[in-house]
């Protein structure tokens, strides 16, 4: 179904700042988040986790727990009907680990366990009390194996083994042009060691599911789940049980940022084992230190980057090597480093760029999808260096990067062409170097570092370009249904999940600006897998895109097939009609609109009389992306987004504490569905990314994390955030059906760096592992942790110098 | 108070306007009676340990955390909760100016924000930017990066004084 140019063009309601379609319920107290709700006949479930970080289960006795008061059920692996391991790229994470002979496939060993959130047992009963008091009464022999906790170690022939396969997760190359050739005509050469933290999700709601047995085998889910799909995949694999025994919904969901997936997964199918092997509904909930303890991470990243520049300030060669921490699951790391391999060397022209990022098993906490996905590690990396090389190169970060940027028809790293859509990312920066007064404050406030200050200002941008939707990791394509009541409401619903992130309120959009009734006429059913075609996971900023674009083909196919019996009732031929605020009228080629005494309320009321299907199933797919495994080459996604941030700070030179006291942010997201809800992602985007570069880490030692709720882990408060300044660059992009693109991710993935190129504007200080920590911005290294890691630490040794290259 | 068997303790509170009576364990936190017995599910349990803010309730007119008040000391007490903002169906001007202003993504946060927000506007009913964002400072938000919530409160705050 062709949805009219006009729909693209002239949009009456894409845009505007419409409150959100599920807001009501969350200020009333009436939404319904998964521990709000409960089941007749309920029972509680909860898990026994490991005792050490790396170690084999000898042996295991849950005798006494199974008699222990209110107990129903204990379970361990041995109780697991089908396939024991989950895991959304490769299966390798067991559902509980158990002793010898329990199972598992080869390769895998399911009698150890590799990180201190892993699960040993399951315990249902009466109340919350009763089964945990019975975990207590469960017995395991564990012999404690070798702990490896450093990534680049586990990659070591010497390493303890994680997996029996190996510590290699994976390792993704580019290699485009020849560096060797590039930097034997480089003017100067840069050598730069970066390095970025593992962080939580720190979504406020904990993880929640409650599963119900249905006949057949099945199971009914209702949790906290972002993705939908691969829960339900992974569910029906270890039940053994067809996809269409097992339902998976979401209640309201808190927040996720990428966090509610795999850990979502596990924790339903140890509610689904419990609920068959007990015959009633079971409700599991974690406690926020169950939440840190056994949920994934962000990555840390250790990256080695090495640039040349030719004598004109051109970038002529880049080499980079990269390491990511898995811990000890694959998770979602073979899809995370692969953005960071296609994105590594940043929104820069460079004729010579080769790459290579490896993720490593450890038993670390595991690491999996955050909110940026593999971007905020290597954009820290690439904006600092590119910020330094300006300064050295005489110029203020902001011109030099206008200088080098992406423009139309650019080639990228991986030997894309960047064509189709507006290459905007000069725009971007100019706005934002405007709304800042950015070039003027960087020389002003460089010139005042001479003098002593008590306090130093400074300035500092970041800018990125970032691939949209899922790329060529993965199947990309999404459904929307959209039905029309007799009355003229609409319900609405979509393949993607709304986390809080809005999705609802941006596909709902989409469907009433093509339909033309107001966004207050939709209602949108939370996603439920047995009601909506598999539409993929709920990642990569691919809601607006793909659940929009959906929306926008069911739309049309409805209005389509309304507006046929508008025509009749009217006496005009259908070409002439436009619906709008929920009336039927005429338009002309300028977006006029006479509108008539029908309103979409009539209509939809005489269509339903007429017998005319009122719902549709929309339909998008993505276009087509390609990519060369050996090489790296392909097109790595099917459009790009560009964005741009600015954070002047003020340094206390006496503690070294960093005050943010201004932050801009510039986007070309393609055409904007919903002002409010994108500035939004935009403040809470930035937020988190200020936290990232400021004040995050969640610190293991010996794989034992050192923090375990928020007294601990310390994220922004209102105290901590400044005052944003967003603006939109309004490109639209013919890769979306209303020319929409995506937002949540680029706004969280270069706010480190713009605070941490400020911070060196201020103190001439280059700060290049991150959280920026007060000794860190004082004297320039960690006094809580060394710089340096695990073995050269073993070492003693000052062996690695983190700053090489000439002025070092 | 009362000592009944098994430990239980009689106590009677004021939970937006209606008076309950209940027997609670001494152990038994405010939040859980709320939650659990009262059925009171807008109020949310984020950490339980008092640093998030999600299970703010107006206790006798101050903005607490519900997870750190033991119910027996809410005994005789006025307790106000998420779902008493609106009256007769209105929402309060708090609750609008949270829809308005895009104060609302998930809304795991929101009823302990509008609670803080609610003690503060009652002792300060013209506050600046700062005493909002310090008002709300216990309150922990991840999706909104608290610029809507304050200028929210501050919307709400401006139409009560010139009504
Ligand atoms: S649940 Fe009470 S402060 Fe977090
Ligand atoms: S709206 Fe999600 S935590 Fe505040």
């Amino acid at each position: 179904m062709m949805i009219g140019e006009k729909d693209k063009d002239r949009p009456w309601l894409l845009g505007r700042p419409e409150p959100r379609v599920d807001g009501l319920g969350k200020v009333t107290g009436e939404a319904r988040f998964t521990d709000d709700l409960d089941e007749v006949g309920q029972v509680w479930g909860v898990v026994l986790r490991a005792a050490h970080p790396h170690a084999r289960i000898v042996s295991l006795d849950v005798e006494e727990a199974r008699l222990a008061p209110g107990v129903v059920a204990v379970l361990t692996a041995r109780d697991i009907p089908g396939n024991p391991f989950v895991g959304g790229v490769v299966q390798d994470q067991p559902v509980l680990a158990g002793t010898a002979g329990a199972g598992g496939g080869a390769g895998h060993d399911l009698d150890r366990v590799r990180m201190l959130g892993d699960g040993v047992a399951l315990v249902a009963a009466e109340t919350e009390a009763q089964a945990r008091d019975a975990l207590g009464l469960i017995r395991v022999g564990y012999e404690p194996l070798p702990v490896v906790t450093d990534p680049r170690e586990a990659l070591r022939p010497e390493s303890p083994l994680v997996h029996d396969r190996g510590n290699l997760v994976v390792h993704h190359g580019v290699r485009h042009g020849d560096p060797a050739v590039g930097f034997e005509y480089a003017h100067r050469v840069y050598e730069r060691a970066y390095a970025t933290p593992r962080i939580e999700h720190a979504y406020l709601e904990p993880e929640c599911v409650i599963a119900r047995p249905v006949e057949g085998g099945g199971v009914e889910v209702v949790g906290s789940i972002q993705n939908l799909f691969s829960t339900r995949r992974a569910v029906a694999s270890v039940l053994g049980v067809p996809l269409n025994r097992v339902r998976i919904r979401h209640a309201v969901l808190g927040g996720s940022f990428g966090g509610k997936d795999d850990v979502m997964t596990v924790m339903a199918c140890r509610a689904a084992l419990l609920a068959r092997a007990t015959g009633r509904p079971v409700k599991m909930v974690n406690t926020r230190e169950e939440s840190m303890l056994e949920s994934y991470k962000r990555h840390p990243y250790f990256l080695d980057y090495r640039a040349g520049v030719d004598r004109d300030g051109n970038l002529c060669a880049m080499r980079m090597d990269i390491v990511a921490d898995a811990g000890a699951y694959a998770s979602m790391s073979p899809f995370v480093t692969y953005r960071s391999v296609v994105q590594a060397a940043g929104p820069y022209r460079c004729p010579h760029v080769w790459t290579d990022v490896r993720a490593a098993y450890t038993n670390n906490p595991y690491t999996g999808a955050m909110r940026g996905f593999g971007s905020p590690q290597v954009n820290f990396a690439i904006e600092c260096l590119v910020d330094e090389i300006a300064e050295d190169q005489g110029l203020d970060p902001l011109t030099y990067r206008r200088r080098i940027v992406f423009r139309d028809g650019d080639v990228t790293p991986t030997g894309q062409r960047l064509a189709g859509h507006r290459v905007s990312l000069d725009e971007v920066l100019a706005r934002i170097g405007d709304a800042s007064g950015f070039v003027d404050k960087w020389w002003r406030y460089r010139a005042a570092r001479e003098a002593p200050a008590a306090f130093r200002r400074g300035i500092g941008v970041a800018c990125s370009y970032r691939g949209v939707s899922l790329g060529a990791e993965g199947v990309d394509a999404a459904a929307t249904f959209v039905q029309v009541q007799p009355d003229g409401s609409v319900i609405v619903s979509s393949g993607v999940t709304d986390m809080g992130q809005g999705a609802q309120t941006a596909v709902a959009q989409c469907a009433a600006e093509v339909l033309g009734v107001p966004l207050d006429r939709v209602v949108f059913l939370n996603t439920d897998t047995s009601r909506i075609p598999d539409s993929g996971p709920t990642v990569a900023s691919r809601g607006t895109i793909m659940g929009g674009s959906a929306a926008a083909d069911a739309a049309a196919q409805v209005r389509a097939r309304m507006l046929e019996v508008a025509a009749d009732l009217l006496g005009q031929p259908v070409k002439n009609l436009v619906i709008r605020e929920g009336l039927v009228g005429t338009g002309g080629a300028e977006g006029s609109f006479v509108p008539s005494r029908l309103t979409f309320a009539d209509l939809a009321g005489e269509c339903f009389r007429r017998g005319v299907a009122l719902a549709a199933l929309g339909w998008f797919r993505a276009p087509p992306t390609s990519w060369h495994e050996e090489t790296g080459q392909g097109i790595a996604y099917f459009t790009y987004v560009y964005g741009a941030n600015v954070a002047e700070v003020v340094v206390d030179s006496g503690t070294g504490r960093v005050r943010v006291e201004e932050f801009w942010s510039v986007h070309d997201c393609g055409r904007v569905v919903n002002r409010l809800g994108a500035e939004g992602q935009v403040h809470g985007g930035v937020a988190m990314g200020l936290g990232y570069g400021l004040l995050e880490e969640f610190e293991v030692e010996q794989g034992v994390p050192k923090a375990s709720n928020f007294d601990e882990y310390l994220i922004p408060t209102a105290m901590d955030v400044p005052r944003m300044h967003v603006e939109f660059v309004e490109n639209p992009d013919p890769a979306g059906r209303l020319g929409q693109k995506s937002l949540g991710e680029p706004t969280n993935e270069i706010a480190a760096p713009a605070v941490v190129n400020a911070i060196a504007n201020a103190t001439g200080r280059r700060i290049r592992e991150i959280p920026a920590t007060l000794e860190q911005v004082l004297i320039g290294r960690r006094l809580t942790r060394s710089g340096l890691r695990g073995s050269e630490v073993a070492r003693g040794g000052e062996a690695s110098c983190k700053v090489r290259g000439e002025e070092g | 108070m009362k000592q009944l068997p098994e430990d239980l303790v009689s106590i009677r509170l004021t939970v937006n306007g209606v008076v309950r009576s209940l027997d609670v364990h001494p152990g038994e936190t405010l939040l859980e009676v709320l939650r659990g017995r009262l059925r009171l599910t807008g109020t949310k349990r984020g950490c339980e340990v008092g640093e998030c803010g999600a299970c703010t309730v107006v206790l006798d007119g101050r903005a607490v955390n519900s997870c750190l008040v033991l119910a027996v000391q809410a005994d005789g007490a006025e307790v106000l909760t998420v779902e008493g903002l609106a009256r007769e169906g209105a929402l309060h001007p708090l609750q609008r100016a949270f829809l308005e202003h895009g104060a609302v993504q998930c809304g795991f946060c929101t009823p302990g924000m509008l609670m803080s927000a609610h003690a503060l506007l009652a002792q300060d009913p013209s506050p600046t930017p700062d005493a909002v964002r310090r008002a709300i400072a216990g309150n922990l938000c991840r999706c909104t990066g608290y610029q809507a919530i304050v200028d929210a409160v501050l919307a709400a705050a401006g139409e009560a004084n010139s009504s």
